[in-house]
């Protein structure tokens, strides 16, 4: 029997702090310069594909544009189909919320670039927070937090509707007879349910896939449900041995009862990595790192963050504030996922003045602890052997790569890492493959739209 | 001041604007839903050094009853972007609908295809008045056609607002400070109208050419005025009638400033629509299209809004040089079969008007925008108090 197989697969670094833009190597995040070396990078190393976040709203931090990390990113749909044209094998993976699209579009969206790509494209399903991105959009931030899983599964099960709108057989474009279809109105549907109430014709043939791989990040219970009935593959944020093992038993265990095999869903948790000759001159590295990554002012603006209030007149070398957070409506971050993970600030703030106490940390060398997410840290010999492991070991199916810097961050883990990887017969040496579905050893769908 | 030369734009659809073209024997309706075959059709524009390309688009079938003509097409923007990378010259100008999208995802997305041509990029903007479109998004009833043209005209003046919503050098990039932009240089637009509000400032850095351009189509009165008062580039369709068309837009350009920000001073291209049967033969084209036409089972003309122009290259020439005489800028080429008339048109049309001086014979200039003699727009915002 070959031995499991480890998926690889890179997050073009985007406008988290992870990304180290101070750096000198550091190039734009919007030329396409930027983008073409990524993703044929991300091919050189027999990548399963490449992966876009989603922001549609600018953060703002204390009523300001938050100006500290990278500010601005493509159109998602725009990138993923023009990179179609300069890859031969890489998945397409963007991400697309749930809130403030139609589900026709979407739908036309992916199926076309299935078509653009020959069957690469892959879907990250999001559901929306906040009014705050609403306000970009025609109908403003209606929806109630309580009900973004409820739109997100209509949208979903509506576009696999529409996906399935054709089956793949309609066109027969028949020159001698003239007969372009082999019967009149393909692409029909129709769906009501108390999200969408909608009907008519699609107007992109079946693609490649049949439908893009659908993908979803969340870790709710309602996401990893969502992600048991719907997904093929699921973003997480659990790379390590102890955090990884109980989610990754966790969505399989969920499978079943949706008639689904462990092998239906692929868990892929975002891994970030810093190589060096050695351990420790990689330890070195990822210490400077995580201070480009956290400058004193980005430990003020985490702190601020918590605390809800304006922090600024603190020393980001100093002790953490004696005052508690302001309890409540948060109003110094807006736009900002990470923020709603801090559910009781007070109990936050708490353990973090007991951390910094204990180990004599200042703010900032406490931000770092906090937030720092370096996964793979070591020469490439010790960091193929932790991401051999964690696959082996259940941990996860994989990892998506999130290099620090752009666009040349993931060049050594392709070159030094990936080679390892394929010696010992874990990663591939050429795509067998053609499609994403292909690449991920998802099995094929029917014509209509049901997994063999 | 534009160039004496002539303006040509290629008006991409299917198959090629005659019903019956994908029966031609160098017709690809297999590959109408694949990359190369677009790839290739493009390519040979920009070998005609064409100044751009549209790509037709809908957001329903063109047919729900007959199984003889071309059903189904591809996302026009989408596609646009697959030709950013493998195309070096071409302005790509995809067709949007105003009416069941968002502006802000279609700014985003013609910015980002200016990114990615570095400065040809732009949007032909189309209204949807089909109770069968309107039923695919489920959200309200068809609009009539003033009220889809008040909503597009807020839909561009959004899309417009949010690419001047970052300055040029809004990304500053300063390690010393820390501070990856000036967000002083960034810019709410706080649109607020009858059909959507929109906050802003984009999340897409402002494109190559400040502003992408944006064209439309126009056949009556209440669109010309839509293209004379949000259009960078106008597309009419004159049959005898060229220089009336030219004036009826050219007055409500002037009656009205196009952009409330002071920008109505800006020069408006307009293209003449034609769809052609091309042969250098006398009196094959016309022999060809009637054969189309037989095939189809009626004729073209009799339901083609723009003029269908069946003649020879030499034809075609002094067609496009009358209406350059009635104010018209250049043409706007509907091939009635790809790629046969798309190849006439870079093989046989372009050296006869390079013969005529009245075309160019080299690409100069890197932007869509500059090709067209169309200035780069300044940023509304940037003379504006920080805020």
């Amino acid at each position: 029997m070959s031995k499991r197989q480890v998926h690889l697969a890179a997050h073009f670094p985007g406008v988290n702090n992870t990304t180290v833009w101070s750096d000198p190597a550091a190039g734009s995040h919007i030329d396409p310069d930027s983008f073409v070396r990524f993703a044929q990078t991300a091919e050189r190393g027999k990548l399963d594909f490449m992966f876009l976040a989603e922001g549609l709203r600018l953060r703002e931090h204390a009523g300001r544009i938050y100006d500290l990390d990278v500010v601005g990113r493509p159109d998602t749909f725009t990138i993923l189909a023009a990179l179609a044209g300069v890859t031969t094998h890489l998945g397409l993976t963007g991400t697309i919320n749930s809130t403030f699209n139609e589900p026709y579009e979407v739908a036309r969206q992916f199926a076309t670039l299935d078509h653009l790509s020959d069957g690469r494209a892959a879907w990250n399903v999001v559901t929306s927070w906040d009014a705050f991105t609403g306000e970009n959009f025609r109908r403003g931030g209606f929806l109630g937090a309580d009900q973004r899983y409820d739109r997100a599964r209509s949208f979903l099960e509506t576009a696999l509707e529409l996906f399935d709108s054709w089956r793949g057989d309609e066109v027969l474009a028949d020159q001698a007879t003239g007969r372009f279809l082999r019967a009149p109105g393909p692409g029909a549907f129709s769906h009501r349910d108390a999200f969408f109430d909608i009907a008519g014709h699609t107007t992109v043939p079946r693609s490649p896939q049949g439908r893009p791989v659908v993908f979803q990040a969340g870790d709710s219970e309602e996401g990893r449900e969502f992600a048991a009935e719907h997904a093929d593959a699921i973003f997480s944020r659990h790379a390590t041995l102890e955090e990884g093992r109980p989610f990754y038993a966790d969505v399989k265990a969920r499978l079943a009862k949706h008639g689904r095999q462990r092998d239906d869903l692929l868990v892929l948790p975002a891994a970030t990595f810093v190589l060096g000759d050695t351990d420790a001159e990689a330890e070195e590295l990822a210490r400077e790192v995580r201070r480009a990554q956290v400058s004193g002012a980005t430990a003020i603006v985490f702190l601020e963050q918590v605390w809800n209030r304006d922090l600024s007149h603190l020393d980001p070398d100093g002790p953490l504030p004696d005052v508690d957070p302001v309890v409540g409506e948060q109003v110094m971050s807006q736009g900002r996922a990470s923020v709603r993970m801090h559910r009781d600030p007070l109990a936050t703030a708490r353990a973090w003045r007991e951390r910094a106490e204990a180990e004599g940390l200042s703010i900032r060398e406490l931000m770092i602890e906090q937030t720092a997410r370096q996964t793979f840290v070591g020469s490439p010999v010790t960091v193929a052997d932790q991401v051999q492991h964690l696959v082996e070991a259940e941990a996860s199916d994989g990892f998506i790569l999130v290099p620090h810097l752009t666009p040349g961050g993931l060049d050594p883990f392709v070159d030094r890492v990936v080679p390892i990887l394929q010696e010992r017969g874990v990663h591939r040496t050429e795509y067998e493959g053609t499609t994403l579905r292909d690449h991920l050893g998802l099995r094929p769908l029917t014509t209509t739209g049901a997994r063999a | 001041m534009s160039t004496q030369h002539l303006h040509l734009a290629l008006a991409l659809d299917g198959a090629g604007w005659h019903p019956a073209a994908w029966r031609e024997p160098t017709a690809r309706p297999r590959d109408l839903f694949t990359a190369a075959y677009w790839t290739d059709l493009v390519r040979e524009a920009e070998a005609g050094l064409l100044d751009l390309v549209t790509i037709e688009d809908a957001l329903r079938v063109q047919s729900a009853d007959r199984t003889d003509v071309v059903v189904g097409r591809l996302d026009a923007v989408l596609l646009a972007a697959r030709l950013a990378l493998v195309t070096e010259h071409i302005g790509l100008v995809p067709s949007a609908t105003a009416t069941h999208t968002e502006p802000f995802h279609l700014s985003k997305a013609v910015a980002t295809l200016d990114h990615a041509t570095r400065g040809r990029a732009g949007v032909r903007v189309q209204v949807s008045l089909s109770p069968d479109e309107a039923a695919q998004f489920g959200r309200r009833p068809a609009p009539d056609l003033p009220d889809a043209l008040d909503e597009a005209r807020d839909w561009v003046e959004v899309l417009r607002r949010l690419w001047d919503s970052w300055e040029d050098d809004a990304e500053i990039r300063d390690v010393a400070t820390g501070r990856f932009v000036d967000a002083a240089k960034l810019h709410p637009i706080d649109f607020s109208g009858p059909h959507f509000s929109v906050r802003g400032p984009a999340i897409t850095q402002r494109p190559p050419q400040g502003q992408p351009l944006v064209a439309a189509l126009s056949h009556v009165p209440v669109a010309h005025r839509f293209v004379a008062r949000c259009a960078d580039l106008g597309f009419l369709t004159p049959h005898d009638d060229a220089r009336r068309l030219v004036a009826a837009v050219r007055d409500e350009r002037e009656v009205q400033p196009a952009w409330p920000d002071g920008l109505g001073d800006q020069p408006l291209r307009l293209l003449g629509d034609v769809v052609v049967v091309l042969d250098p033969r006398p009196g094959a084209a016309a022999e060809r299209l009637a054969r189309l036409d037989g095939t189809a089972g009626a004729p073209l003309a009799q339901t083609s809004d723009a003029l269908v122009f069946a003649g020879t290259p030499g034809e075609l020439a002094d067609l496009a040089l009358a209406w350059r005489e009635a104010g018209l800028d250049g043409l706007r080429l509907r091939p009635a079969v790809l790629p046969d008339d798309l190849r006439a048109i870079t093989r046989q049309l372009v050296p006869e008007l390079q013969r005529r001086g009245a075309f160019r014979t080299a690409y100069a200039g890197t932007t869509l925008r500059e090709r067209l003699g169309l200035p780069r727009p300044a940023n509304r915002y940037a003379q504006g108090v920080s805020r």
